[in-house]
Protein backbone atom coordinates (compact mmCIF):
# COMPACT_ATOMS: atom_id res chain seq x y z
CA UNK A 1 0.00 0.00 0.00
CA UNK A 2 1.72 3.17 -1.16
CA UNK A 3 1.31 6.20 0.98
CA UNK A 4 2.02 9.68 -0.13
CA UNK A 5 3.70 12.12 2.25
CA UNK A 6 4.08 15.72 1.39
CA UNK A 7 6.60 17.62 3.43
CA UNK A 8 5.33 21.14 3.94
CA UNK A 9 5.60 23.20 7.03
CA UNK A 10 2.27 24.92 6.71
CA UNK A 11 -0.87 24.65 4.64
CA UNK A 12 -0.73 26.37 1.30
CA UNK A 13 -3.56 27.84 -0.67
CA UNK A 14 -3.12 29.17 -4.13
CA UNK A 15 -5.20 31.73 -5.92
CA UNK A 16 -7.47 30.64 -8.74
CA UNK A 17 -6.56 27.08 -9.55
CA UNK A 18 -7.53 25.83 -6.12
CA UNK A 19 -4.93 23.25 -5.17
CA UNK A 20 -3.84 22.41 -1.66
CA UNK A 21 -1.51 20.04 0.10
CA UNK A 22 -1.47 18.93 3.71
CA UNK A 23 1.51 19.29 6.00
CA UNK A 24 3.53 16.16 6.60
CA UNK A 25 0.53 13.84 6.63
CA UNK A 26 -0.33 10.60 4.99
CA UNK A 27 -2.92 11.19 2.27
CA UNK A 28 -5.55 8.51 1.77
CA UNK A 29 -6.99 10.16 -1.32
CA UNK A 30 -5.06 12.42 -3.62
CA UNK A 31 -7.02 14.54 -6.05
CA UNK A 32 -5.18 16.16 -8.94
CA UNK A 33 -6.66 18.46 -11.55
CA UNK A 34 -10.15 17.09 -11.28
CA UNK A 35 -12.71 18.41 -13.74
CA UNK A 36 -16.31 17.21 -13.69
CA UNK A 37 -19.06 17.68 -16.25
CA UNK A 38 -22.81 17.27 -16.13
CA UNK A 39 -23.23 17.07 -19.89
CA UNK A 40 -21.94 20.45 -21.04
CA UNK A 41 -22.04 22.11 -17.64
CA UNK A 42 -18.78 22.02 -15.73
CA UNK A 43 -19.45 21.19 -12.08
CA UNK A 44 -15.84 21.03 -10.85
CA UNK A 45 -12.97 23.14 -12.08
CA UNK A 46 -9.43 21.89 -11.73
CA UNK A 47 -9.68 20.73 -8.13
CA UNK A 48 -6.62 19.36 -6.38
CA UNK A 49 -6.29 18.41 -2.75
CA UNK A 50 -5.27 15.63 -0.38
CA UNK A 51 -7.58 13.90 2.04
CA UNK A 52 -5.52 13.03 5.09
CA UNK A 53 -5.66 9.50 6.42
CA UNK A 54 -7.30 9.05 9.80
CA UNK A 55 -8.61 12.61 9.86
CA UNK A 56 -11.94 14.28 9.16
CA UNK A 57 -11.99 16.61 6.18
CA UNK A 58 -15.05 18.81 5.85
CA UNK A 59 -16.33 20.43 2.67
CA UNK A 60 -18.30 23.62 3.07
CA UNK A 61 -19.71 26.13 0.66
CA UNK A 62 -23.02 27.52 -0.63
CA UNK A 63 -25.53 25.36 -2.52
CA UNK A 64 -24.34 24.31 -5.93
CA UNK A 65 -20.68 24.85 -5.22
CA UNK A 66 -19.78 21.28 -6.07
CA UNK A 67 -19.06 19.75 -2.68
CA UNK A 68 -21.44 16.80 -3.12
CA UNK A 69 -20.26 16.45 -6.71
CA UNK A 70 -16.69 16.19 -5.48
CA UNK A 71 -17.59 13.62 -2.85
CA UNK A 72 -19.41 11.51 -5.38
CA UNK A 73 -16.38 11.36 -7.65
CA UNK A 74 -14.46 9.57 -4.90
CA UNK A 75 -16.59 6.47 -5.20
CA UNK A 76 -17.61 7.00 -8.81
CA UNK A 77 -21.26 7.32 -7.99
CA UNK A 78 -21.62 9.47 -11.09
CA UNK A 79 -21.03 6.38 -13.25
CA UNK A 80 -24.64 5.46 -12.66
CA UNK A 81 -25.76 8.37 -14.75
CA UNK A 82 -24.84 8.67 -18.40
CA UNK A 83 -23.80 12.17 -19.35
CA UNK A 84 -21.80 12.73 -16.16
CA UNK A 85 -18.07 12.39 -16.51
CA UNK A 86 -14.88 13.17 -14.64
CA UNK A 87 -11.42 14.00 -15.93
CA UNK A 88 -8.28 14.09 -13.90
CA UNK A 89 -6.82 11.87 -11.23
CA UNK A 90 -8.04 10.57 -7.92
CA UNK A 91 -5.43 8.34 -6.36
CA UNK A 92 -6.39 5.82 -3.74
CA UNK A 93 -3.29 4.03 -2.52
CA UNK A 94 -1.49 5.20 -5.60
CA UNK A 95 -4.00 3.91 -8.14
CA UNK A 96 -6.20 6.22 -10.14
CA UNK A 97 -9.79 5.29 -9.37
CA UNK A 98 -11.03 7.13 -12.43
CA UNK A 99 -9.17 4.74 -14.72
CA UNK A 100 -11.28 2.47 -16.91
CA UNK A 101 -9.66 -0.65 -15.52
CA UNK A 102 -10.73 0.13 -11.98
CA UNK A 103 -13.32 -2.33 -10.70
CA UNK A 104 -16.08 -0.03 -9.57
CA UNK A 105 -17.73 -2.42 -7.17
CA UNK A 106 -14.45 -3.12 -5.41
CA UNK A 107 -13.80 0.60 -5.22
CA UNK A 108 -17.16 1.19 -3.59
CA UNK A 109 -16.47 -1.55 -1.08
CA UNK A 110 -13.33 0.30 -0.04
CA UNK A 111 -14.80 3.78 -0.18
CA UNK A 112 -18.13 3.76 1.59
CA UNK A 113 -20.80 6.42 1.46
CA UNK A 114 -23.60 7.56 3.73
CA UNK A 115 -26.27 9.76 2.20
CA UNK A 116 -28.33 12.65 3.42
CA UNK A 117 -31.55 10.70 3.49
CA UNK A 118 -31.41 7.59 5.67
CA UNK A 119 -32.04 4.64 3.34
CA UNK A 120 -32.37 1.36 5.21
CA UNK A 121 -32.93 -1.58 2.91
CA UNK A 122 -36.35 -3.25 3.04
CA UNK A 123 -34.99 -6.07 5.19
CA UNK A 124 -34.45 -6.86 8.84
CA UNK A 125 -31.89 -4.85 10.77
CA UNK A 126 -29.60 -7.87 10.81
CA UNK A 127 -29.93 -8.38 7.08
CA UNK A 128 -29.28 -4.73 6.36
CA UNK A 129 -25.80 -5.13 7.81
CA UNK A 130 -25.17 -8.68 6.59
CA UNK A 131 -26.11 -7.77 3.03
CA UNK A 132 -23.02 -5.72 2.34
CA UNK A 133 -20.71 -8.10 4.18
CA UNK A 134 -21.97 -11.08 2.19
CA UNK A 135 -21.03 -9.40 -1.08
CA UNK A 136 -17.34 -9.84 -0.51
CA UNK A 137 -16.84 -12.20 2.40
CA UNK A 138 -18.28 -15.58 3.23
CA UNK A 139 -18.69 -15.76 6.97
CA UNK A 140 -20.24 -18.53 9.00
CA UNK A 141 -23.32 -17.81 11.06
CA UNK A 142 -21.47 -17.00 14.26
CA UNK A 143 -18.86 -14.85 12.52
CA UNK A 144 -21.64 -12.95 10.81
CA UNK A 145 -23.43 -12.43 14.11
CA UNK A 146 -20.21 -11.07 15.55
CA UNK A 147 -19.67 -8.75 12.62
CA UNK A 148 -23.23 -7.41 12.81
CA UNK A 149 -22.81 -6.75 16.52
CA UNK A 150 -19.45 -5.11 15.94
CA UNK A 151 -20.84 -2.82 13.27
CA UNK A 152 -23.85 -1.86 15.36
CA UNK A 153 -21.62 -1.12 18.33
CA UNK A 154 -19.41 1.03 16.15
CA UNK A 155 -22.48 2.99 15.13
CA UNK A 156 -23.62 3.34 18.74
CA UNK A 157 -26.81 1.50 17.87
CA UNK A 158 -26.28 -1.92 19.42
CA UNK A 159 -27.91 -1.23 22.79
CA UNK A 160 -31.03 0.14 21.14
CA UNK A 161 -31.59 -2.66 18.64
CA UNK A 162 -29.97 -5.76 20.09
CA UNK A 163 -33.32 -7.21 21.09
CA UNK A 164 -35.01 -6.53 17.78
CA UNK A 165 -32.53 -7.50 15.12
CA UNK A 166 -35.22 -9.35 13.17
CA UNK A 167 -37.45 -6.33 12.86
CA UNK A 168 -37.51 -4.35 9.66
CA UNK A 169 -34.93 -1.61 9.29
CA UNK A 170 -37.75 0.72 8.35
CA UNK A 171 -39.24 0.47 11.81
CA UNK A 172 -36.49 2.61 13.35
CA UNK A 173 -36.61 6.35 13.91
CA UNK A 174 -34.82 8.71 11.53
CA UNK A 175 -31.72 9.09 13.65
CA UNK A 176 -31.55 5.34 14.25
CA UNK A 177 -31.98 4.66 10.55
CA UNK A 178 -29.08 6.92 9.74
CA UNK A 179 -26.92 5.17 12.33
CA UNK A 180 -28.01 1.88 10.77
CA UNK A 181 -26.78 3.18 7.42
CA UNK A 182 -23.48 4.11 9.05
CA UNK A 183 -23.24 0.66 10.63
CA UNK A 184 -24.00 -0.92 7.27
CA UNK A 185 -21.23 1.09 5.62
CA UNK A 186 -18.72 0.40 8.39
CA UNK A 187 -19.49 -3.33 8.45
CA UNK A 188 -17.69 -3.93 5.16
CA UNK A 189 -14.56 -2.35 6.64
CA UNK A 190 -13.85 0.33 4.07
CA UNK A 191 -10.79 2.54 4.15
CA UNK A 192 -12.55 5.81 3.53
CA UNK A 193 -15.97 7.01 4.70
CA UNK A 194 -17.78 9.61 2.63
CA UNK A 195 -20.59 11.36 4.47
CA UNK A 196 -22.86 13.50 2.32
CA UNK A 197 -24.71 15.84 4.72
CA UNK A 198 -25.45 12.92 7.05
CA UNK A 199 -27.28 14.93 9.67
CA UNK A 200 -29.20 17.55 7.70
CA UNK A 201 -32.36 15.44 7.75
CA UNK A 202 -32.13 14.70 11.48
CA UNK A 203 -33.13 16.33 14.75
CA UNK A 204 -30.50 17.97 16.97
CA UNK A 205 -30.19 15.09 19.40
CA UNK A 206 -29.57 12.53 16.65
CA UNK A 207 -27.17 15.00 15.07
CA UNK A 208 -25.15 15.19 18.26
CA UNK A 209 -25.04 11.42 18.55
CA UNK A 210 -23.77 11.10 15.03
CA UNK A 211 -21.18 13.80 15.50
CA UNK A 212 -19.88 11.91 18.53
CA UNK A 213 -19.83 8.84 16.35
CA UNK A 214 -17.72 10.58 13.74
CA UNK A 215 -15.25 11.60 16.41
CA UNK A 216 -14.96 7.96 17.45
CA UNK A 217 -14.72 6.59 13.94
CA UNK A 218 -12.00 8.89 12.72
CA UNK A 219 -9.40 6.99 14.70
CA UNK A 220 -9.80 4.07 12.32
CA UNK A 221 -11.20 5.55 9.14
CA UNK A 222 -10.49 8.45 6.86
CA UNK A 223 -13.60 10.58 6.77
CA UNK A 224 -14.72 13.17 4.24
CA UNK A 225 -17.90 15.01 5.16
CA UNK A 226 -19.98 17.48 3.22
CA UNK A 227 -21.98 19.79 5.39
CA UNK A 228 -24.12 22.88 5.09
CA UNK A 229 -23.66 23.51 8.75
CA UNK A 230 -20.50 25.46 9.39
CA UNK A 231 -20.66 24.99 13.10
CA UNK A 232 -20.69 21.27 12.52
CA UNK A 233 -17.63 21.55 10.29
CA UNK A 234 -15.87 23.58 12.95
CA UNK A 235 -16.84 21.08 15.65
CA UNK A 236 -15.79 17.83 14.14
CA UNK A 237 -13.30 18.29 11.34
CA UNK A 238 -9.53 18.48 11.28
CA UNK A 239 -9.31 19.99 7.82
CA UNK A 240 -11.80 22.14 5.97
CA UNK A 241 -12.18 22.88 2.29
CA UNK A 242 -14.20 25.88 1.18
CA UNK A 243 -15.66 25.57 -2.29
CA UNK A 244 -17.45 28.05 -4.48
CA UNK A 245 -18.98 27.49 -7.92
CA UNK A 246 -16.99 24.38 -8.67
CA UNK A 247 -13.65 25.68 -7.46
CA UNK A 248 -11.67 24.90 -4.36
CA UNK A 249 -11.15 28.34 -2.90
CA UNK A 250 -9.29 27.50 0.27
CA UNK A 251 -8.17 24.40 2.08
CA UNK A 252 -6.38 24.05 5.39
CA UNK A 253 -6.59 23.08 9.01
CA UNK A 254 -9.99 23.78 10.46
CA UNK A 255 -8.74 26.00 13.24
CA UNK A 256 -6.92 28.16 10.82
CA UNK A 257 -9.73 28.38 8.30
CA UNK A 258 -12.29 29.40 10.87
CA UNK A 259 -10.16 31.75 12.91
CA UNK A 260 -7.99 33.39 10.34
CA UNK A 261 -8.80 32.38 6.77
CA UNK A 262 -6.26 33.36 4.17
CA UNK A 263 -8.79 34.61 1.66
CA UNK A 264 -11.43 37.31 1.90
CA UNK A 265 -13.96 35.13 0.06
CA UNK A 266 -13.62 32.43 2.69
CA UNK A 267 -13.98 34.91 5.49
CA UNK A 268 -17.09 36.38 3.88
CA UNK A 269 -18.73 32.99 3.70
CA UNK A 270 -17.78 31.93 7.19
CA UNK A 271 -18.96 35.11 8.79
CA UNK A 272 -22.22 34.81 6.90
CA UNK A 273 -21.82 37.85 4.78
CA UNK A 274 -23.22 35.80 1.92
CA UNK A 275 -24.42 32.28 1.18
CA UNK B 1 -67.05 42.70 13.59
CA UNK B 2 -66.72 44.18 10.13
CA UNK B 3 -68.08 42.36 7.13
CA UNK B 4 -65.77 41.40 4.31
CA UNK B 5 -66.42 43.92 1.61
CA UNK B 6 -66.19 43.12 -2.08
CA UNK B 7 -66.38 45.22 -5.17
CA UNK B 8 -69.29 44.47 -7.48
CA UNK B 9 -66.88 42.96 -10.01
CA UNK B 10 -65.42 40.82 -7.28
CA UNK B 11 -68.86 39.72 -6.20
CA UNK B 12 -69.71 38.67 -9.72
CA UNK B 13 -66.55 36.57 -10.04
CA UNK B 14 -67.17 35.04 -6.68
CA UNK B 15 -70.75 34.27 -7.59
CA UNK B 16 -69.67 32.58 -10.79
CA UNK B 17 -67.15 30.52 -8.87
CA UNK B 18 -69.75 29.32 -6.47
CA UNK B 19 -71.98 28.21 -9.32
CA UNK B 20 -69.09 26.42 -11.04
CA UNK B 21 -68.20 24.74 -7.78
CA UNK B 22 -71.74 23.56 -7.28
CA UNK B 23 -72.05 22.26 -10.84
CA UNK B 24 -68.73 20.43 -10.58
CA UNK B 25 -69.75 18.77 -7.35
CA UNK B 26 -73.16 17.92 -8.74
CA UNK B 27 -71.81 16.26 -11.87
CA UNK B 28 -69.17 14.29 -9.97
CA UNK B 29 -71.72 13.07 -7.48
CA UNK B 30 -74.14 12.04 -10.20
CA UNK B 31 -71.36 10.15 -11.98
CA UNK B 32 -70.44 8.33 -8.79
CA UNK B 33 -74.04 7.40 -8.21
CA UNK B 34 -74.47 6.14 -11.76
CA UNK B 35 -71.30 4.06 -11.48
CA UNK B 36 -72.26 2.66 -8.10
CA UNK B 37 -75.81 1.94 -9.13
CA UNK B 38 -74.56 0.05 -12.16
CA UNK B 39 -72.12 -1.97 -10.09
CA UNK B 40 -74.63 -2.73 -7.36
CA UNK B 41 -77.24 -3.70 -9.93
CA UNK B 42 -74.89 -6.22 -11.49
CA UNK B 43 -73.93 -7.65 -8.12
CA UNK B 44 -77.55 -7.81 -7.03
CA UNK B 45 -78.59 -9.62 -10.23
CA UNK B 46 -75.75 -12.09 -9.89
CA UNK B 47 -76.56 -12.69 -6.25
CA UNK B 48 -80.28 -13.11 -6.66
CA UNK B 49 -80.00 -15.41 -9.65
CA UNK B 50 -76.81 -17.20 -8.90
CA UNK B 51 -76.41 -17.69 -5.17
CA UNK B 52 -79.28 -20.15 -5.05
CA UNK B 53 -77.43 -22.35 -7.53
CA UNK B 54 -74.33 -22.64 -5.34
CA UNK B 55 -75.30 -25.90 -3.70
CA UNK B 56 -72.87 -28.67 -2.70
CA UNK B 57 -73.94 -30.45 -5.89
CA UNK B 58 -72.69 -27.47 -7.82
CA UNK B 59 -69.19 -28.06 -6.57
CA UNK B 60 -69.06 -31.81 -6.71
CA UNK B 61 -71.10 -32.98 -9.70
CA UNK B 62 -70.03 -32.70 -13.28
CA UNK B 63 -71.83 -30.82 -16.00
CA UNK B 64 -75.05 -32.57 -16.98
CA UNK B 65 -75.79 -33.94 -20.46
CA UNK B 66 -78.34 -32.05 -22.58
CA UNK B 67 -81.82 -32.67 -21.32
CA UNK B 68 -80.86 -34.23 -18.03
CA UNK B 69 -81.36 -32.34 -14.82
CA UNK B 70 -79.19 -31.92 -11.78
CA UNK B 71 -75.45 -31.96 -12.09
CA UNK B 72 -73.02 -29.24 -11.21
CA UNK B 73 -69.87 -27.52 -12.39
CA UNK B 74 -67.18 -29.58 -10.73
CA UNK B 75 -65.26 -30.34 -13.90
CA UNK B 76 -65.45 -26.70 -14.99
CA UNK B 77 -64.21 -25.45 -11.63
CA UNK B 78 -61.31 -27.86 -11.53
CA UNK B 79 -60.54 -27.16 -15.17
CA UNK B 80 -60.47 -23.42 -14.59
CA UNK B 81 -58.26 -23.85 -11.55
CA UNK B 82 -55.76 -25.87 -13.52
CA UNK B 83 -55.74 -23.69 -16.62
CA UNK B 84 -55.48 -20.44 -14.65
CA UNK B 85 -52.98 -22.04 -12.26
CA UNK B 86 -50.57 -23.03 -14.98
CA UNK B 87 -51.05 -19.72 -16.77
CA UNK B 88 -50.07 -17.94 -13.55
CA UNK B 89 -46.97 -20.11 -13.19
CA UNK B 90 -45.93 -19.23 -16.73
CA UNK B 91 -46.74 -15.53 -16.72
CA UNK B 92 -45.53 -14.49 -13.27
CA UNK B 93 -41.76 -15.05 -13.66
CA UNK B 94 -41.71 -13.81 -17.24
CA UNK B 95 -43.75 -10.72 -16.37
CA UNK B 96 -41.77 -9.80 -13.26
CA UNK B 97 -38.38 -10.25 -14.90
CA UNK B 98 -39.46 -8.26 -17.94
CA UNK B 99 -40.74 -5.52 -15.64
CA UNK B 100 -37.42 -5.49 -13.79
CA UNK B 101 -35.57 -5.24 -17.08
CA UNK B 102 -37.69 -2.34 -18.30
CA UNK B 103 -37.40 -0.37 -15.08
CA UNK B 104 -33.76 -1.04 -14.17
CA UNK B 105 -31.94 -1.60 -17.43
CA UNK B 106 -34.13 -0.60 -20.30
CA UNK B 107 -34.90 3.00 -19.54
CA UNK B 108 -33.18 4.39 -22.58
CA UNK B 109 -32.06 1.46 -24.67
CA UNK B 110 -33.82 0.93 -27.97
CA UNK B 111 -34.69 -2.59 -26.98
CA UNK B 112 -36.35 -1.28 -23.85
CA UNK B 113 -38.37 1.30 -25.73
CA UNK B 114 -39.51 -1.30 -28.26
CA UNK B 115 -40.43 -3.77 -25.54
CA UNK B 116 -42.47 -1.21 -23.66
CA UNK B 117 -44.30 -0.35 -26.87
CA UNK B 118 -45.19 -3.95 -27.58
CA UNK B 119 -46.29 -4.55 -24.00
CA UNK B 120 -48.64 -1.58 -24.31
CA UNK B 121 -50.09 -3.02 -27.49
CA UNK B 122 -50.51 -6.45 -25.96
CA UNK B 123 -52.18 -4.89 -22.95
CA UNK B 124 -55.03 -3.69 -25.13
CA UNK B 125 -55.08 -6.56 -27.61
CA UNK B 126 -58.59 -8.00 -27.97
CA UNK B 127 -58.65 -11.29 -26.13
CA UNK B 128 -60.31 -13.05 -29.04
CA UNK B 129 -57.38 -12.13 -31.25
CA UNK B 130 -55.03 -13.67 -28.71
CA UNK B 131 -57.22 -16.77 -28.68
CA UNK B 132 -57.16 -17.05 -32.46
CA UNK B 133 -53.39 -16.65 -32.51
CA UNK B 134 -52.92 -19.47 -30.03
CA UNK B 135 -55.44 -21.53 -31.99
CA UNK B 136 -53.35 -21.22 -35.12
CA UNK B 137 -50.14 -21.78 -33.21
CA UNK B 138 -50.94 -24.52 -30.71
CA UNK B 139 -54.21 -26.11 -31.71
CA UNK B 140 -54.38 -26.28 -35.49
CA UNK B 141 -50.81 -27.51 -35.64
CA UNK B 142 -51.49 -30.51 -33.45
CA UNK B 143 -55.08 -30.86 -34.57
CA UNK B 144 -56.65 -30.97 -31.14
CA UNK B 145 -57.69 -28.62 -28.41
CA UNK B 146 -55.89 -28.71 -25.09
CA UNK B 147 -55.70 -27.21 -21.64
CA UNK B 148 -52.12 -26.18 -22.36
CA UNK B 149 -53.23 -24.03 -25.28
CA UNK B 150 -55.74 -22.43 -22.95
CA UNK B 151 -53.04 -21.68 -20.39
CA UNK B 152 -50.84 -20.26 -23.11
CA UNK B 153 -53.57 -17.93 -24.31
CA UNK B 154 -54.28 -16.73 -20.77
CA UNK B 155 -50.60 -16.09 -20.07
CA UNK B 156 -50.34 -13.95 -23.18
CA UNK B 157 -53.07 -11.82 -21.67
CA UNK B 158 -51.62 -11.76 -18.17
CA UNK B 159 -47.96 -11.09 -18.97
CA UNK B 160 -48.43 -7.46 -20.10
CA UNK B 161 -50.42 -6.73 -16.94
CA UNK B 162 -47.67 -8.09 -14.68
CA UNK B 163 -44.95 -6.31 -16.68
CA UNK B 164 -46.76 -2.99 -16.41
CA UNK B 165 -47.47 -3.22 -12.69
CA UNK B 166 -43.95 -4.38 -11.88
CA UNK B 167 -42.38 -1.62 -13.94
CA UNK B 168 -44.61 1.04 -12.41
CA UNK B 169 -43.90 -0.13 -8.88
CA UNK B 170 -40.15 -0.22 -9.50
CA UNK B 171 -40.23 3.29 -10.91
CA UNK B 172 -41.62 4.44 -7.58
CA UNK B 173 -38.50 3.34 -5.73
CA UNK B 174 -36.43 6.45 -4.97
CA UNK B 175 -33.01 6.52 -6.55
CA UNK B 176 -31.53 7.11 -3.10
CA UNK B 177 -32.25 3.50 -2.19
CA UNK B 178 -30.52 2.23 -5.31
CA UNK B 179 -27.57 4.53 -4.72
CA UNK B 180 -27.24 3.26 -1.16
CA UNK B 181 -26.99 -0.30 -2.47
CA UNK B 182 -24.51 0.68 -5.17
CA UNK B 183 -22.42 2.54 -2.60
CA UNK B 184 -21.74 -0.78 -0.86
CA UNK B 185 -20.28 -2.20 -4.05
CA UNK B 186 -23.34 -4.25 -4.95
CA UNK B 187 -23.35 -5.49 -8.54
CA UNK B 188 -26.16 -4.16 -10.66
CA UNK B 189 -28.25 -7.30 -10.99
CA UNK B 190 -28.21 -7.73 -7.25
CA UNK B 191 -29.31 -4.15 -6.63
CA UNK B 192 -32.26 -4.76 -8.93
CA UNK B 193 -33.38 -8.09 -7.54
CA UNK B 194 -32.33 -8.11 -3.91
CA UNK B 195 -32.97 -4.47 -3.01
CA UNK B 196 -35.20 -2.61 -5.44
CA UNK B 197 -37.59 -5.46 -6.26
CA UNK B 198 -37.71 -6.40 -2.62
CA UNK B 199 -38.74 -2.89 -1.70
CA UNK B 200 -41.89 -3.15 -3.79
CA UNK B 201 -42.73 -6.82 -3.35
CA UNK B 202 -46.18 -5.96 -1.97
CA UNK B 203 -47.08 -3.99 -5.06
CA UNK B 204 -45.72 -6.64 -7.39
CA UNK B 205 -47.77 -9.34 -5.67
CA UNK B 206 -50.83 -7.13 -6.02
CA UNK B 207 -50.12 -6.86 -9.74
CA UNK B 208 -49.94 -10.63 -10.05
CA UNK B 209 -53.18 -11.08 -8.10
CA UNK B 210 -54.96 -8.61 -10.36
CA UNK B 211 -53.66 -10.45 -13.41
CA UNK B 212 -55.04 -13.69 -11.96
CA UNK B 213 -58.38 -12.03 -11.33
CA UNK B 214 -58.49 -10.99 -14.96
CA UNK B 215 -57.54 -14.43 -16.25
CA UNK B 216 -60.34 -16.11 -14.30
CA UNK B 217 -63.03 -14.34 -16.25
CA UNK B 218 -61.58 -14.39 -19.77
CA UNK B 219 -63.78 -16.38 -22.13
CA UNK B 220 -62.79 -15.62 -25.72
CA UNK B 221 -59.26 -17.01 -25.55
CA UNK B 222 -60.52 -20.28 -24.15
CA UNK B 223 -63.20 -20.71 -26.79
CA UNK B 224 -60.79 -22.02 -29.37
CA UNK B 225 -58.00 -23.30 -27.22
CA UNK B 226 -59.23 -25.32 -24.31
CA UNK B 227 -62.71 -25.63 -25.80
CA UNK B 228 -64.77 -27.56 -23.31
CA UNK B 229 -65.18 -31.01 -21.91
CA UNK B 230 -68.39 -32.58 -20.75
CA UNK B 231 -66.60 -34.94 -18.42
CA UNK B 232 -64.24 -34.59 -15.55
CA UNK B 233 -60.66 -34.49 -16.78
CA UNK B 234 -57.31 -33.42 -15.44
CA UNK B 235 -55.49 -34.10 -18.68
CA UNK B 236 -54.13 -30.77 -19.81
CA UNK B 237 -53.25 -32.10 -23.25
CA UNK B 238 -56.92 -32.65 -24.10
CA UNK B 239 -59.88 -30.28 -24.19
CA UNK B 240 -60.70 -29.11 -20.72
CA UNK B 241 -63.85 -27.84 -19.11
CA UNK B 242 -63.67 -24.32 -17.75
CA UNK B 243 -66.10 -21.96 -16.10
CA UNK B 244 -66.33 -19.12 -18.62
CA UNK B 245 -66.98 -21.35 -21.65
CA UNK B 246 -69.49 -23.49 -19.77
CA UNK B 247 -71.32 -20.38 -18.63
CA UNK B 248 -71.34 -19.18 -22.23
CA UNK B 249 -72.79 -22.44 -23.51
CA UNK B 250 -75.32 -22.94 -20.70
CA UNK B 251 -76.56 -19.36 -20.71
CA UNK B 252 -77.50 -19.57 -24.35
CA UNK B 253 -79.22 -22.91 -23.98
CA UNK B 254 -83.00 -23.33 -23.71
CA UNK B 255 -82.78 -25.46 -20.57
CA UNK B 256 -83.70 -23.75 -17.35
CA UNK B 257 -81.48 -25.79 -15.06
CA UNK B 258 -78.55 -25.17 -17.38
CA UNK B 259 -79.28 -21.46 -17.19
CA UNK B 260 -79.42 -21.59 -13.44
CA UNK B 261 -76.06 -23.37 -13.39
CA UNK B 262 -74.70 -20.60 -15.62
CA UNK B 263 -75.88 -17.98 -13.12
CA UNK B 264 -74.20 -19.93 -10.38
CA UNK B 265 -70.95 -20.01 -12.31
CA UNK B 266 -71.12 -16.28 -12.97
CA UNK B 267 -71.80 -15.58 -9.29
CA UNK B 268 -68.86 -17.80 -8.31
CA UNK B 269 -66.50 -15.96 -10.64
CA UNK B 270 -67.70 -12.61 -9.31
CA UNK B 271 -67.18 -13.72 -5.72
CA UNK B 272 -63.68 -15.04 -6.42
CA UNK B 273 -62.61 -11.92 -8.33
CA UNK B 274 -63.99 -9.70 -5.56
CA UNK B 275 -62.14 -11.75 -2.95
CA UNK B 276 -58.85 -11.51 -4.85
CA UNK B 277 -59.17 -7.75 -5.19
CA UNK B 278 -59.94 -7.34 -1.50
CA UNK B 279 -57.04 -9.58 -0.48
CA UNK B 280 -54.72 -7.68 -2.80
CA UNK B 281 -55.71 -4.38 -1.27
CA UNK B 282 -55.53 -5.56 2.33
CA UNK B 283 -52.23 -7.36 1.86
CA UNK B 284 -50.72 -4.44 0.01
CA UNK B 285 -51.71 -1.83 2.53
CA UNK B 286 -50.51 -3.83 5.51
CA UNK B 287 -47.16 -4.41 3.82
CA UNK B 288 -46.91 -0.75 2.98
CA UNK B 289 -47.30 0.09 6.63
CA UNK B 290 -44.64 -2.30 7.91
Amino acid sequence: MTSISIDMSKSVTSAGSGSATTPALDAALTVRNLNFYYGKFQGLKDVSLDIARGKVTAFIGPSGCGKSTLLRTFNRMFDLYPGQRAEGQILLNGKNVLAKEQDINLLRAKVGMVFQKPTPFPMTIYENIAFGVRLYESLGQRDMDDRVEWALRKAALWEEVKSKLQQSGLSLSGGQQQRLCIARTVAVKPEVLLLDEPTSALDPISTTKIEELINELKHEYTIAIVTHNMQQAARISDFTAYMYIGELVEFGETNQIFIKPAKQATEDYITGRFG
Amino acid sequence: MSELSMTSAGARIYGRRRVANFLGLAFSSVSVVIGLVGLLWILWTLASNGLSALTPDFFFKNTPAPGSSGGGMANAIVGSLMIVGFATLISTPIGILAGVYLAEFGKQSRFGVATRFFVDIMLSAPSIVVGLFVFAFAVATVKHFSGWAGSLALSLIAIPVVVRTTENMLNLVPSSLREAAFALGTPRWKVSLAVTLRAVRGGVVTGVLLAVARMIGETAPLLFTALNNQFFSTDMSRPMANLPVVIYNFAMSPYEDWQSLAWGGAALIAIVVLAINIIARVAFSSKAQS
